[in-house]
């Protein structure tokens, strides 16, 4: 089985996010990049299929800049087999990413495609459940349990009413939630192998992929601020309080 | 000039009062008119109840066995049919909506806006970014259909007193049979419902086990409260995860909120922000919690808890 894993960079999740004074975008030069956590989920859980004898190839795919060369170079040193680099200088939306990862669906013919539920930076939520449409195959998004077993998958998803389990003939996109593995750190020696591992460098252009670009973001700002309250000192006080605003 | 259709999401034969939290946003934008499509098994007392949400002018319904779990493979296709002649289609953005949103953008081949938190016209509308560190102005194209999932935090439920009319719909789309459904494990309870309750209490790591957790249950049964939870006290095995409140959990606006020994991760306070009065508990005074909280009081959770309680007579 050959699973195709989406591999974005974003923004490293301990940065403090600031907006630029004008409002024109967010801080992003000279601060720390890192893989999308619920992208490392994804690898991990690919990894452990191929360690479980279920998957033989995993193989990350990214999509952007030319320096994201060194981003998919951490997938591989994490165990991915094989990486593709799907260059572009252009910040892409979701409908675009899923239309280029389809191209590369049609190119690996994978058994099972697992992209994080999300990407931290523009939280869309959309990549995966587009990809399963456009291959119009079926989607597990929000997955903390995956069990495959032959040509089908069960996978237990973290929805708003509890965990619901489905089953989904493959092949098939499954998305990740936080509590479906915890991603193993780097060993030294790997980063060193990952080097010699294949890395393929796709040009956007060259895939022929529809721009689905259409929505324009034209202004930034940072969030309404809570102000900080009031301190009490005891329960009196606080349950006089609520009762004063008539909330008890 | 907008007309607007909204999939309904329910359970159980229920609507959701996520529903009616789409209606209010369409009202933003003064939409001419806001129908609701109900696609279930047996959609008819859904149906009564999305038809009595003010503001709405017809439920369209799908009756099909095929519907009965909300698979969005099964229900994309059909929501696509159904959305011939509508400018707008919204869902709530809960995990249905997510789940189901960007199925059906995508078979339209449109863009979806994630996340709608304020309206500005009828195709501009703010959304958060960065777990809600950033809030951008999107702006989409009025010549496309506009998919959007609706932050329900971010508007109340429309009122009932409407008495929309009910028409059953004909979908000839084909069902998929490739996404089937096993079963949902739910998480069994008397309390309010999490995402509507008026008044929600949460522990943390700070309650430190699953059986500690009862101080916390007490208090919010005293009170008439939901009961949530942090990332960290999901992840400790305290609560199951749907009790779990911030960003990659529930969103929710209560009137009330209480922060029991959470220190107040920014993930956390994504989740909480739109809430009415946050209180916060917690021994140490330096939790982050104390920055956003309306009334903050340092001390011993085990010991204010159950004062509270017992003060709340």
């Amino acid at each position: 089985m050959k699973i195709l894993v989406g591999y974005k960079r974003v923004v490293d999740y301990n940065v403090r996010i600031q907006v630029k004074p004008d409002g024109s975008g967010v801080v992003t030069e000279g601060v720390k990049l890192s893989a999308n956590p619920f992208d490392e989920i994804a690898l991990e859980e690919a990894l452990r299929l191929r360690e479980k004898g279920i998957a033989t190839d995993v193989v990350v795919a990214t999509i952007g800049p030319a320096d994201c060369q060194a981003h998919l170079r951490n997938g591989l040193a994490m165990g991915a087999n094989r990486a593709i680099h799907v260059v572009t200088s252009e910040a892409i939306q979701p409908l675009t990413a899923a239309r280029t990862l389809l191209k590369l669906i049609e190119k690996e013919q994978p058994d099972l495609v697992i992209l994080g539920k999300q990407a931290i930076d523009d939280d869309c939520n959309q990549t995966g459940q587009m990809l399963a449409a456009l291959w119009n195959r079926p989607q597990a998004t929000f997955a903390s349990k995956v069990e495959i077993s032959g040509s089908t998958a069960k996978v237990t998803r973290e929805v708003d009413a509890g965990l619901e389990t489905i089953e989904i003939d493959l092949p098939a996109v499954i998305t990740t939630d936080l509590r479906l593995n915890e991603p193993r750190f780097t060993k030294l020696p790997d980063i060193m192998k990952a080097k010699s591992k294949p890395l393929e460098s796709i040009p956007l252009e060259s895939l022929g992929v529809e721009s689905g670009d259409s929505l324009k973001t034209t202004a930034y700002a940072a969030p309404p601020k809570r102000s900080k309250g009031v301190m009490v000192k005891d329960v009196a006080e606080l349950v006089a309080l609520l009762k004063t605003k008539g909330l008890v | 000039m907008s007309k607007v259709l909204i999939v309904a999401e329910h359970l159980n034969g229920k609507l959701n009062s996520s529903t009616a939290r789409c209606v209010t946003c369409a009202k933003a934008f003064h939409a001419e008119s806001i129908d609701i499509l109900v696609l279930a098994d047996a959609p008819d007392a859904i149906a009564a109840e999305a038809a009595a949400i003010a503001g709405v002018g017809k439920v369209l319904t799908v009756a099909n066995t095929a519907n009965a779990h909300a698979l969005a493979a099964v229900y994309a296709p059909q929501v696509v049919a159904a959305a011939a002649g509508y400018s707008h289609v919204l869902a709530p953005s809960t995990t249905f909506g997510k789940d189901l949103a960007p199925r059906v953008a995508a078979l339209l081949g449109v863009a979806q806006v994630s996340d709608i938190a304020e309206v500005l016209g009828a195709h501009s509308f703010k959304r958060p970014i960065y777990a809600g560190n950033a809030i951008i102005t999107v702006e989409a194209p009025a010549t496309a259909t506009l998919i959007g999932t609706v932050r329900t935090a971010s508007f109340a439920a429309a009122e009932a007193g409407g008495s929309a009319a009910v028409e059953a719909l004909s979908i000839s789309a084909e069902l998929p049979t490739h996404t089937r459904f096993v079963e949902l494990q739910q998480g069994k309870s008397d309390r309010p419902d999490l995402q509507s309750a008026g008044r929600v209490v949460s522990g943390g790591r700070g309650v430190g086990s699953a059986e500690n957790f009862s101080v916390i249950y007490k208090l919010a049964d005293k009170l008439g409260a939901a009961v949530g939870a942090s990332r960290a006290a999901v992840d400790a095995g305290y609560v199951p995860s749907d009790m779990q409140v911030g960003q990659t959990g529930k969103i929710i606006s209560p009137e009330l909120y209480l922060a029991i020994g959470i220190s107040g991760a920014i993930q956390h306070l994504t989740g909480i922000k739109d809430a009415g009065t946050i209180v916060a508990i917690n021994k140490d005074g330096e939790a982050p919690i104390f920055e956003i909280a309306d009334i903050g009081l340092v001390g011993d959770l085990f010991t204010l808890v159950p004062q509270l309680e017992a003060a709340l007579g």
